[in-house]
């Protein structure tokens, strides 16, 4: 179909500013990180930092305790990654070829998940936990990042499951593999991409996660990364903008980098769990 | 690989009613229903019934079962019903704008324009950032004094000097504006797989019957689309009624309780006031009424379906 001239002026135009609404924030948030401070407090700042430094970066660095936030963030994110993976892939593969009670309570449970909010899962979890001393732990948290992460989990690997032929599997059997052979050496292979990519969103949920972090975690030196900077906020002057801006743009990197790696799979994923058969 | 020899072996064409749970996918369930058990349906359940008891944080006395006195003091609580109405603002708020934007934002990424892969790509973006993040980036934006917003507005002679959050008139929107902005990926991304799975040839016939681009939106398009965005818009509003963080880093719910949703609410009864039982109470009463209002929405769009 050809679409006439003015239409796709109109077409180019409003992507643009789709594009700039999109971007601008995070340009700024850029900006202002790369900002001295004397440039933050002018009273006309600019787009681009016209003496662009790394002072803020270092200054974030020295009034917050960063490194120790990103080790757990890292391991927190990590843990959880591979844990609800290496449990969910079982799972969302029996969800996926078995039409029985069970699959479809599993389903049903992934869908009301989504609907109840937080805080009527985080008090009894806070008195859960605490009974087992595993407040301000690290440990406590994993585990409620894992089946926070497990229904958008159940939902992809279910699709990917659906995409490997059972055929695939029938002719194993028929060749005399056993079930956990044919489980291991026919469907793993075949579903591990979509492994991988579930796990890292698995990791991206993880490491951006908030509300649990900020319930679940008492003292600095155990806090994820996203209760840190939060520490920042609020008292801030002018001057203190530089280094949160930093620190903010440090803690997105991860997840955009590993984001952009898994971008088709997701939008893919999100699909494929959609798609009935 | 008792295992292998207990179980079946998969039957030819997919059985409709499907063969009852066998030990091998107990065995393959488990590892993951086990922790759902514990740290989510049990926690559910234990939420619900923490509603009706007067439980509170750091208590030596026994928690007493209470009934309803916690809803009944919820019905007269006017600053929960005040966090409530904000709530359902903001959760519209978002939801309808955000929706039409990325249907607009869809359709565009679904036609043969250059630069496509850089808007997909930066469409992306809100959606893997942290929502501290988000947060703290639309705090730059929105400052009085080093944000770019009021200095844009001074170059373009509209004044400027605002104080976008923490000013009464503007919070809510402020925050609203922020909200749209960190969901548009979510909803683009879902209803840029529903036009894709919209038949081209039907496109094209209609094209050639001489009907209009609304017309054939209207006719070809939004039918083919129709259940993914039921879903997204449905699954959006949940979400930001049920949203916390971004509100939280952007005003901590002021000014004045301007800009205080339910769950910031429900959060402070809990864990800054240590009203176990009460906040469990909040939860249940946002669960209650999300669930008539959904279900009057979507069986709405649903019979609507059927007519048109």
């Amino acid at each position: 179909m050809r679409t006439s001239r003015p239409v796709r002026a109109a077409q180019y135009l409003a992507l643009l500013a789709y594009l700039v609404f999109l971007a601008f924030p995070f340009v700024w948030l850029i900006s202002t990180a790369f900002k001295p401070a004397a440039e933050l407090g002018s009273l006309h700042p600019t787009w681009i930092p016209e003496n662009p430094t790394l002072e803020n970066f270092r200054q974030a660095f020295d009034e917050q305790p960063l490194l120790q936030a990103t080790a757990n963030s890292l391991i927190v994110a990590l843990s959880a990654a591979l844990v609800a993976v290496v449990i969910a892939t079982p799972m969302a593969y029996v969800m996926a070829r078995h039409r029985n009670r069970l699959a479809k309570a599993a389903t049903g449970w992934v869908v009301i998940s989504q609907a109840f909010p937080f805080v009527l899962i985080i008090i009894p979890l806070f008195l859960i936990l605490k009974n087992f001393h595993l407040i301000n732990s690290l440990a406590g948290l994993i585990m409620v990042y894992v089946v926070w992460a497990l229904p958008f989990a159940l939902w992809m690997l279910v699709g990917y499951v659906r995409a490997v032929p059972p055929e695939l599997e029938e002719a194993a059997a028929v060749d005399g593999a056993g079930r956990l052979r044919i489980l291991v050496s026919v469907t793993a292979p075949l579903l591990a991409p979509g492994i991988v990519a579930t796990a890292m969103f698995a990791f991206i949920t993880a490491w951006n996660e908030f509300f649990f972090a900020l319930v679940l975690l008492k003292t600095p030196e155990k806090q994820t990364l996203p209760v840190i900077l939060n520490r920042f906020i609020g008292t801030e002057g002018v001057a203190d903008l530089g280094p949160l801006a930093a620190a903010a743009f440090l803690a997105t990197i991860p997840s955009l980098v590993i984001f952009a790696l898994i971008q088709k799979r997701i939008t893919g994923g999100m699909l494929a769990g959609a798609v009935k058969h | 690989m008792t295992l292998s020899t207990a179980t079946k072996r998969p039957r030819k064409g997919a059985p409709s009613q499907g063969p009852p749970a066998d030990y091998g996918a107990w065995f393959l369930v488990l590892p993951a229903l086990i922790p759902i058990l514990v740290l989510s349906v049990g926690p559910l359940l234990y939420g619900i019934a923490l509603s009706f008891t007067d439980a509170q944080s750091g208590r030596t006395a026994a928690t007493q079962w209470v009934g309803l006195l916690n809803f009944q003091d919820l019905a007269h609580d006017t600053l929960f019903w005040d966090s409530f109405r904000i709530g359902l603002l903001w959760a519209v708020g978002v939801t309808v704008p955000q929706f039409l934007l990325a249907l607009g934002l869809a359709l565009l990424l679904n036609q043969d324009l250059r630069f496509r892969w850089l808007a997909r790509a930066l469409a992306i973006i809100p959606w893997a950032m942290p929502e501290v993040v988000v947060g703290i980036m639309w705090r730059l934006v929105y400052h009085p004094d080093a944000g770019v917003l009021n200095e844009t507005l001074a170059d373009l002679g509209l004044g400027g000097g605002r104080d976008w959050l923490t000013g009464t008139a503007t919070a809510l929107l402020a925050v609203i504006v922020v909200g749209i902005w960190a969901g548009m990926p979510q909803t683009t991304v879902a209803l840029l797989a529903g036009l894709q799975n919209t038949p081209r040839e039907l496109h094209e016939a209609a094209a050639m019957d001489g009907a209009g681009a609304w017309r054939r939106f209207r006719t070809v398009t939004w039918p083919a689309i129709k259940p993914v965005a039921l879903a997204i818009s449905a699954l959006n509003f949940i979400w930001n009624f049920n949203s916390f963080a971004l509100v939280y880093v952007l005003t901590q719910g002021g000014p004045g309780g301007r800009t205080r949703l339910p769950m910031l609410f429900a959060y402070e009864e809990a864990f800054r006031y240590g009203q176990f039982g009460y906040a469990a109470a909040m939860g249940c009463v946002m669960v209650a009424v999300i669930s008539v209002i959904l279900a009057f929405y979507l069986v709405g769009r649903l019979r609507g379906g059927d007519t048109s």
